[in-house]
């Protein structure tokens, strides 16, 4: 295989790492954020949890934020494709994502119940409307979004705002929050004691089961969704170019690459025996295996929308030979292999000093833990 | 509704205003962190427990700061997209790679080691903490670099090539883009104005403490180390910003002439204006000071060498609209067939004049028949508002100096233990707080003000970067953003304010 297309599928692959980090780590902080007031019952209660991801929330963000960073500098095509479409919901994600700094950082700044009571409502809608859309996202992906282009490449966006939240959008959205719920309650467990901590055991397990659940019922729709098949024209090594191939739409096409390849059946499995075995540690309290586990069930459902759409990362609802794809939505070589690069070198850098923070951070956070220090949340 | 002439003004607010707001949290944040991280190391050289004290409570002031700068931050990150994605279809293949490695570089360790900074102090030995701090330091100042390294691509393009067979910037060399000397410039002018603002914001605020006779201590120590900060970061800031205005009358000389307010081309050396009001109408001064022959040997090093003035900058596009006008109109070919020979060989002949062609269909949507009153419309269009830009230039400059002097004369009188009579030294110290934030947002307005009517200068003009929104959307996301950047900064002043008189470590406080 030529060089610039295993650039762009090590991309692809790179991208879907990012969005699993996203989803683990971004994703524990708005579940934990969405259910604090069910978690902790008590002022007291609700700062020990908060003070769990305190040290870390701010760092896990930049997942978030390198996410977006990556998909422009790799994928400026869907960057301003994705961002510019869907401008609406963009900007709900954005303003539900920006009161949760102020929440965290102000919150226990006064003493005043109404004022916290205030922050604990801004962090639950910070936490459960991204995670909605999120999911929502990767819903309307699967289903196609309603763009063209223009002889300039100008994408223009077509469908209305309301489009967006159809109801296999809100079954993904849903299966999201259900994961990140699952996936902040294994952290809470793992710092927190007593009501706190069996709390959480009870929302964990309910979040981890209803996500498989959901990831059920979405299997079966997609095998009957409309799916997309290039038919001629798009080279693998040629220039990022979306307009000269054709594309076919197909009943059950998301499902052609499982059947070409069966062993990418392995990836959903991934999910299901992940999930089910975390719901059981998190009952008997193994928390930190749980943990582990609902990471990899992310690993499962995100690969498994990889595995069902690729070559596809944005499908075109109205004009589907303009879709995106791996060959055709990317940057150029040269760009591809600077970043690599630099991937190569501060990835890892960065995992080593966040495993070290989070090992210096380790251990259990209480109420009177949170009272005692002049600098907690 | 795609009013494209509406969508460009309200998307053109929506990220200026966004842009500035940003922009109020940032510097104190570069500043901020080395101030920190200053004190802590006299704290672990001395151990003496009062710096400490002095890294807690300005590291609280820090914490409610950073809260927004964060906040803000991720409004930038989306705005790309939403508000500006042609500009970054166009551009991401070059543009995108800085901000992602803003992210995987800078961000990461500003904001993992921040945690481990207000979280960690008991849980390692002083060394280890004081490392956090510097790492914080290093992180919001490399994020400084990426940015400020994608923002001086902008101004002037380095590195990229427009492909036709994708249509779009494509990279062409790493190294010229990241060793672009106006990077190198702003980058420095930019972080070390962040120096500037902390300097005077901890300067101002220990002073007041002083006047008061509150927490004196830690006043009279904060109150030395901002200043003498200071100086050092007033001289640089001038004289990077010396070293900009030479950049800039090289790469743009649009901007520096509506900096300089000079209409005619005239023989050098030509004089600098003081002062002026420029009428962009009657393109002239209506009044102006000025000090003879003083502007050539300031912007160009030379006293002989001639400085374009608007008359010209305006020829020369004329010129290179014409010229442009084969490249665009291949492109359209190249669009549906991108291997047509003719077509191909039409780009090639005048590509580099392209981006002025595409600012002329602004005002000459068929490119076939311009007339030449379209010329005309589109020439003027490339001379950028004189009046703001010679305005904030001014205002910048003039903070610059009198902050100078300032913080000069409190270092003298501060080293010298005179500061507590000299009491106006304290008196007027907060009320100065607001002149480095006044600077930084004039020059953006200065950098970014003068680009236009270019989002990448002389490549991609502006009316063609913004997103096909409808009207609606606009006026949305514009309302929503005012009602709640309102209320943040509402919730962040009075936060501030509280702790500040609150002061360090004193009554039965609330956890922090
Ligand atoms: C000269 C400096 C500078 C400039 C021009 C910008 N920023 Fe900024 N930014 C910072 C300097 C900074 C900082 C000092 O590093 C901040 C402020 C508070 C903080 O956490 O970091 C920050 C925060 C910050 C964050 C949050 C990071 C986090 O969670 O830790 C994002 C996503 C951005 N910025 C993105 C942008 C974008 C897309 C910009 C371009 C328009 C931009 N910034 C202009
Ligand atoms: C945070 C500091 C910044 C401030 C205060 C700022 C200020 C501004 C202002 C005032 C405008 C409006 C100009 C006009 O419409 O007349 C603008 C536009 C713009 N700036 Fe900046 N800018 C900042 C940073 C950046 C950076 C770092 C970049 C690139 C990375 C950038 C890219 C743009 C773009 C894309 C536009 C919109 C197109 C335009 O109107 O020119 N800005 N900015
Ligand atoms: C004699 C003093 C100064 C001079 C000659 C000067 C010069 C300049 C110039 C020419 C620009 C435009 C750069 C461009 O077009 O890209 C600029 C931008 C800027 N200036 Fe200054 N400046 C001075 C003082 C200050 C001070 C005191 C501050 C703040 C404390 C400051 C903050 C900024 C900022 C934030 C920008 C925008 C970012 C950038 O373009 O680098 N400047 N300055």
């Amino acid at each position: 295989m030529e060089l610039y297309a295993i650039l762009k599928i090590t991309w692809w692959l790179l991208l879907g790492v990012l969005l699993i980090g996203l989803a683990v780590m971004v994703g524990m902080d708005m579940g934990i954020g969405a259910a604090l007031r069910y978690f902790g019952r008590t002022d007291g209660e609700r700062r020990a949890v908060l003070n769990m991801i305190g040290p870390h929330w701010d760092g896990n963000q930049v997942w978030f934020i390198l996410g977006g960073g990556a998909v422009f500098a790799a994928w400026p095509t869907i960057y301003a494709t994705a961002f510019s479409g869907l401008y609406v919901v963009m900007l709900l994600l954005l303003w539900s994502m920006i009161i949760r700094p102020l929440g965290f950082e102000y919150r226990s700044k006064l003493p005043s119940p109404s004022w916290r009571n205030v922050w604990d409502w801004g962090l639950f809608v910070s936490g459960l409307l991204p995670m909605v859309i999120f999911g929502a996202a990767m819903g309307n992906m699967l289903q196609g979004v309603p763009f063209h282009f223009d002889w300039k490449l100008n994408s223009w966006y077509t469908g209305s705002f309301i489009s967006l939240f159809n109801p296999f959008a809100i079954l993904c959205g849903l299966m999201s929050l259900s994961l990140a719920l699952y996936q902040g309650s294994a952290m809470v467990m793992n710092r927190g004691e007593g009501a706190v901590r069996e709390r959480a055991r009870r929302l964990g397990v309910w979040g981890g089961l209803v996500a498989l659940v959901l990831f059920t019922i979405g299997g079966f729709w997609v095998a009957r969704l409309s799916g997309y098949v290039v038919t001629a024209g798009d080279d693998p090594a040629g220039p990022a170019m979306p307009l000269h191939k054709t594309v076919e739409v197909a009943q059950g096409a998301w499902l052609h690459n499982f059947g070409a390849h069966p062993v990418l059946w392995l990836v959903p499995v991934l999910t299901y025996v992940s999930i089910l075995l975390g719901a059981w540690a998190l009952r008997r309290g193994w928390s930190h295996f749980a943990w582990w586990l609902g990471a990899l069930g992310w690993v499962g459902t995100i690969g498994t929308v990889g595995a069902a759409m690729f070559p596809f990362m944005m499908p075109s609802s109205s004009d589907p030979s303009q879709s995106l794809t791996v060959w055709d939505a990317s940057s150029s070589q040269m760009t591809l292999l600077w970043m690599l690069g630099w991937t190569v070198v501060f990835v890892p850098i960065v995992l080593v000093y966040t495993s070290w923070a989070f090992w210096v951070m380790r251990g259990k956070v209480t109420a009177a833990h949170v009272e005692g220090d002049d600098h907690a949340y | 509704m795609h009013d494209l002439q509406t969508v460009l003004v309200l998307s053109r607010w929506q990220f200026a205003a966004t842009a500035l707001y940003h922009f109020l949290f940032v510097p104190l944040t570069l500043g901020m962190t080395f101030l920190l991280a200053a004190m802590e190391t006299v704290y672990v050289t001395t151990g003496r427990q009062i710096y400490k004290d002095m890294v807690r409570f300005w590291g609280k002031l820090f914490a409610i700061n950073f809260a927004l700068g964060v906040a803000t931050g991720l409004t930038m990150e989306f705005q790309f997209g939403t508000n500006w994605s042609q500009y970054s279809r166009f551009v991401g293949d070059v543009f995108g790679a800085p901000l992602a490695i803003e992210g995987l570089m800078a961000f990461f360790l500003e904001s993992t080691f921040v945690g481990l900074m207000f979280f960690g102090w008991d849980r390692m030995s002083r060394g280890k903490h004081l490392l956090i701090t510097y790492m914080v330091a290093l992180g919001s100042n490399l994020s400084a670099l990426w940015i400020l390294i994608a923002n001086s691509f902008m101004q002037s393009p380095h590195g990229a090539k427009f492909d036709p067979a994708t249509m779009r910037l494509e990279l062409t060399s790493f190294t010229d883009l990241i060793f672009s000397h106006d990077a190198q410039a702003k980058f420095v002018h930019t972080s070390i104005a962040g120096y500037v603002t902390a300097a005077m914001f901890v300067a101002g605020i220990s002073g007041w403490y002083m006047l008061r006779n509150r927490h004196m201590e830690l006043a009279k120590r904060s109150f030395r180390m901002a200043v003498l900060f200071g100086v050092f970061a007033s001289i640089g800031v001038i004289s990077l910003g010396d070293a900009l205005g030479f950049i800039d009358g090289n790469a743009q000389p649009a901007k520096l002439a509506a900096m300089e307010a000079m209409w005619k081309t005239k023989p050098p050396p030509v004089g600098f204006n003081v002062i002026a009001f420029p009428s962009q109408k009657q393109q002239r001064n209506l009044f102006d000071i000025q000090i003879p022959r003083l502007l050539t040997p300031l912007v160009t090093r030379t006293m002989d060498t001639v400085i374009p003035g608007a008359d010209q900058v305006e020829k020369q596009a004329v010129v290179r609209m014409k010229d442009g006008i084969p490249a665009v109109l291949a492109l359209k070919t190249l669009s549906a067939d991108p291997t047509n020979p003719a077509a191909l060989a039409q780009f090639r002949a005048h590509e580099q004049d392209m981006g002025y062609a595409l600012l002329l269909e602004r005002y000459a949507p068929d490119l076939t028949a311009v007339t030449p009153a379209d010329y005309q419309r589109a020439a003027r269009a490339v001379i950028p508002d004189v009046p703001v830009i010679f305005w904030s230039f001014r205002v910048m400059v003039l903070a610059g100096f009198v902050m100078l002097l300032y913080l000069g004369i409190a270092t003298f009188c501060s080293m010298n233990n005179k500061v507590q009579e000299r009491r106006w030294l304290l008196k007027i110290a907060p009320w100065l707080i607001p002149l480095p934030y006044i600077a930084c947002e004039a020059g953006w307005l200065v950098a970014e003000m003068g680009r236009q009517p270019w989002t990448v200068y002389g490549v991609l003009p502006t009316w063609m970067s913004v997103s096909t929104q409808s009207v609606g959307y606009m006026v949305f996301s514009l309302a929503g953003f005012v009602l709640i950047y309102t209320a943040f900064i509402a919730v962040e002043a009075y936060l501030m304010l509280k702790f500040i008189r609150k002061g360090p470590d004193e009554g039965a406080a609330p956890a922090h």
